[in-house]
C-alpha cells in the first residue's frame, strides 16, 4: 500500500473513481454538453414545433440584421460598464478601504449591512425596492419626498437604467467588498506602521502601499464581473423585464425572450452562442494572466 | 489587533467621522429591511412608516387556504423551497467532499485536465447555457421537475464547491491520514472518520452558502417549471410582484417578503463569518 503522495501519473483506482464519477457526470452534462449544444442549436430554426433543421448560419446572419440589435448593444456596455465602475470597483473598495480604517466593531457591522442585499433572496430584494420606489403617494422615497412637498416620481419608468444600475450594484459592491477587504487584512500591518513611522500620511499610505498591493484583485474583480455582468439578467428581467419598449432589454435576457417568450431557440442560441464563445475566451485569458498554475500544486491552507 | 494600532489611520476623530459617514451612507438601506418588517404587522402599512397599531392580518396567508384564486397554499410552496434548497445543499456537499479528497490527495491521469476545467468553469457565465440545458433536461424527461433543476443548480455550482473542498482537505496534514491507513483502516473509511470531522467547518460554510443560493434561486425555476404545484417562494413571491391590484396590499406583500425572507437572513447571520475564509476568488490567495 501507498501511503505517500504518488507522484508518477497513473489511472485512478476504480473505487476512487467513483468518489469522482457524480462530480463529473453532473459538470459534463449540464456544463460541457450545454456549451456544445448552443453551438449546434443557433445553426437551426428549432422553434415551437421542435424540429432539429439545420439552416447553417441563417441565425447569424439575422443577428446582423435584427434592428433592435445596436440598442440592445448600447444597453448592454452601459450596464455592464457602469455598474462595474461605479459598484464593483467604486463602490466595493471604497468601503472596503473606509471600513479597513475602522476598528474592529464598526467595520464589521457596517460590512454586515452590506452584505445583507447579496444574502437576501433576490426576488425579495427587488420587492424591497418596487415598494420603496412605487410611483404612487404611499412608496417610501414619494413619502419622503412628499415630506419636503415635492411632488411623487415614478424612478423605474423615468430612469430604468439609473435604477437598474443601482439595484444590481448594490449586491456587487459586496463581492468586491469581501474580496478586497480580504486582501487588505492580509497586508502585514508592520508594513503600514513602519511608513507611519517614516513619516507617510493616510493619504500616502492608501496611495502608495494599498492600492499598488490590491492590484491583483481589482484585476481579478474586473474581469470575473465582466462576464457575470455581460451573462447576468435577472434583476433587469424583475425590474422592467426590459422595457419600456426594448428601452432595458440587455444582450442574454434578449435571447431569453426570444428563446421562452417566442420558442425562437435557435436565434436565441446564436445569441448565447455569442456570449459563450466570449465566455470560453474571457476565461482562458484570465487563466493565463492570474497564472493559476501556483494553485494546481499547493493550494491555499484554510485555517478552517 | 485592529482598532487603535491598524496603521490606516490612527486618529479617534477620525474613526468617529469615518464612522458616522459610513453609517449615514448605510441608512438607505437599513431603512429599507426596517420597513419590511414593520410595514408588515402595521395596522396601516400604507399611510404611515411608523406603525399606528399592531396587527397579525397582513400574515393571514399562513392560515388561509391561499391568498388568492390561482395561488397555491403557502406551506407546499416553502414545502417546495425547502426540499430544493436542501436537495442542493446536500448534492452539493456531498459530490464535493467526495470529488475534493481525490483530487487534493491523488496524483493521477487527467487530474490536471480537471483542475484546469473546473476553474476555468468557474469563471463561466452558467446563465448563458440556460436554453441548451432546457433542451437537455427535455430530453431526460426533467423539464418541469424540481428534481432536474436541483441537478442543474448543483453543476453550475459544483466547480466552485470542488475548489473549496480541495482546498479544505489540503489543509490537513498527511500524517493524519497516513497513520489511519497504517493501522488499516482502508480508503472510504480514512475518508469518512478521520478527514471529514476535520473539516467540519469547511462543511458548514459551504453547506449554508448551498442551501442560501438555492433557497433564493429564481430564473432556472420560473423557466423551467410550470405546474403551480412546483412553485417556490421565489416564484410566489415574484408572482404577487407582478400583480397590480395585490401590489397595493403593501402589509400582505411585505409580511410574505418577510417570511421568505427570515430563513435566509437566519443563516446569513451565522454564515457571513466563513466569507473571507471561502476562496471566492481564487485569484486574491
Amino acid at each position: 500500500m501507498r501511503i505517500t503522495p504518488v507522484t508518477k501519473r497513473i489511472w485512478l483506482p476504480a473505487p476512487l473513481l467513483l468518489f469522482l464519477l457524480p462530480s463529473l457526470l453532473l459538470i459534463v452534462v449540464f456544463f460541457v454538453v450545454p456549451i456544445s449544444l448552443t453551438g449546434i442549436i443557433s445553426l437551426t430554426s428549432l422553434d415551437y414545433r421542435f424540429r432539429w433543421d439545420f439552416v447553417g448560419l441563417t441565425n447569424f446572419l439575422m443577428l446582423l440584421q435584427d434592428t433592435i440589435i445596436p440598442r440592445v448593444l448600447l444597453n448592454t456596455g452601459v450596464y455592464v460598464f457602469t455598474t462595474l465602475l461605479l459598484f464593483h470597483l467604486g463602490l466595493g473598495l471604497g468601503l472596503a478601504l473606509l471600513t479597513a480604517a475602522l476598528p474592529e466593531r464598526p467595520a464589521v457591522i457596517l460590512r454586515l449591512i452590506w452584505l445583507l442585499p447579496r444574502f437576501t433572496p433576490s426576488v425579495v430584494y427587488i420587492l424591497l425596492w418596487r415598494l420603496l420606489l412605487d410611483p404612487t403617494t404611499y412608496g417610501l422615497l414619494n413619502r419622503v419626498r412628499a415630506a419636503f412637498g415635492a411632488a411623487p416620481v415614478d424612478l423605474l419608468t423615468e430612469h430604468p437604467w439609473s435604477v437598474i444600475v443601482l439595484v444590481n450594484g448594490l449586491t456587487g459592491a459586496s463581492l468586491g467588498l469581501v474580496i478586497f477587504t480580504a486582501a487588505i487584512e492580509s497586508i502585514p500591518r508592520d508594513l503600514l506602521r513602519a511608513a507611519r513611522v517614516d513619516g507617510a500620511t493616510t493619504l500616502h499610505i492608501v496611495w502608495r502601499i494599498i492600492l499598488p498591493l490590491l492590484r491583483w484583485p481589482v484585476m481579478f474583480v474586473t474581469t470575473y464581473q465582466t462576464l457575470s455582468l455581460l451573462a447576468s439578467f435577472e434583476a433587469v428581467l424583475l425590474l422592467t423585464n426590459g422595457g419600456p419598449f426594448y428601452a432595458t432589454e440587455v444582450w442574454t435576457l434578449y435571447a431569453y425572450h426570444h428563446a421562452f417568450a417566442f420558442s425562437a431557440f435557435g436565434y436565441g442560441c446564436a445569441m448565447t452562442f455569442v456570449l459563450v464563445l466570449i465566455g470560453s475566451i474571457v476565461s482562458l485569458l484570465y487563466w493565463r494572466v492570474f497564472r493559476f498554475t501556483h494553485l494546481l500544486q499547493t493550494p491555499p491552507i484554510e485555517n478552517g | 489587533m485592529r482598532g487603535e494600532d491598524d496603521g490606516i489611520t490612527q486618529h479617534r476623530g477620525a474613526h468617529r467621522v469615518l464612522t458616522a459617514a459610513l453609517a449615514l451612507l448605510s441608512i438607505p438601506i437599513v431603512l429599507m429591511y426596517l420597513w419590511l418588517l414593520l410595514a408588515s404587522v402595521n395596522r396601516d402599512s400604507l399611510s404611515s412608516f411608523l406603525p399606528t397599531g399592531w396587527t397579525l392580518h397582513h400574515w393571514r396567508f399562513l392560515w388561509l387556504a391561499t391568498i388568492k384564486p390561482g395561488y397555491p397554499n403557502i406551506w407546499v410552496v416553502t414545502g417546495n423551497s425547502l426540499l430544493f434548497a436542501i436537495a442542493v445543499m446536500v448534492l452539493e456537499v456531498s459530490m464535493a467532499l467526495l470529488a475534493g479528497y481525490v483530487l487534493s490527495r491523488w496524483q493521477f491521469r487527467g487530474r490536471l485536465l480537471l483542475l484546469q476545467g473546473t476553474l476555468l468553469l468557474h469563471a463561466f457565465p452558467a446563465i448563458t447555457l440556460i436554453i441548451a440545458v432546457f433542451f437537455i433536461l427535455r430530453a431526460l424527461r426533467l423539464l418541469h421537475t424540481l428534481a432536474g433543476v436541483m441537478l442543474v443548480k448543483v453543476a453550475l455550482e459544483l466547480p466552485f464547491a470542488l475548489w473549496v473542498m480541495k482546498g479544505f482537505f489540503d489543509g490537513i496534514p498527511w500524517q493524519v491520514e497516513m497513520a489511519a491507513l497504517v493501522d488499516g483502516a482502508n480508503r472510504f473509511t480514512t475518508w469518512y472518520r478521520i478527514l471529514l470531522p476535520q473539516i467540519r467547518p469547511g462543511i458548514t460554510a459551504l453547506s449554508l452558502f448551498a442551501f442560501l443560493s438555492g433557497w433564493g434561486e429564481y430564473v432556472f425555476l420560473v423557466t423551467f417549471i410550470l405546474d403551480k404545484s412546483g412553485w417556490t417562494l421565489s416564484r410566489y413571491v415574484a408572482s404577487i410582484l407582478g400583480e397590480g391590484e395585490v401590489f397595493v396590499d403593501y402589509g400582505l406583500i411585505t409580511a410574505v417578503g418577510l417570511f421568505y425572507m427570515l430563513p435566509a437572513l437566519v443563516l446569513f447571520t451565522l454564515a457571513h463569518k466563513y466569507l473571507v475564509r471561502l476562496p471566492f476568488g481564487v485569484g486574491t490567495r
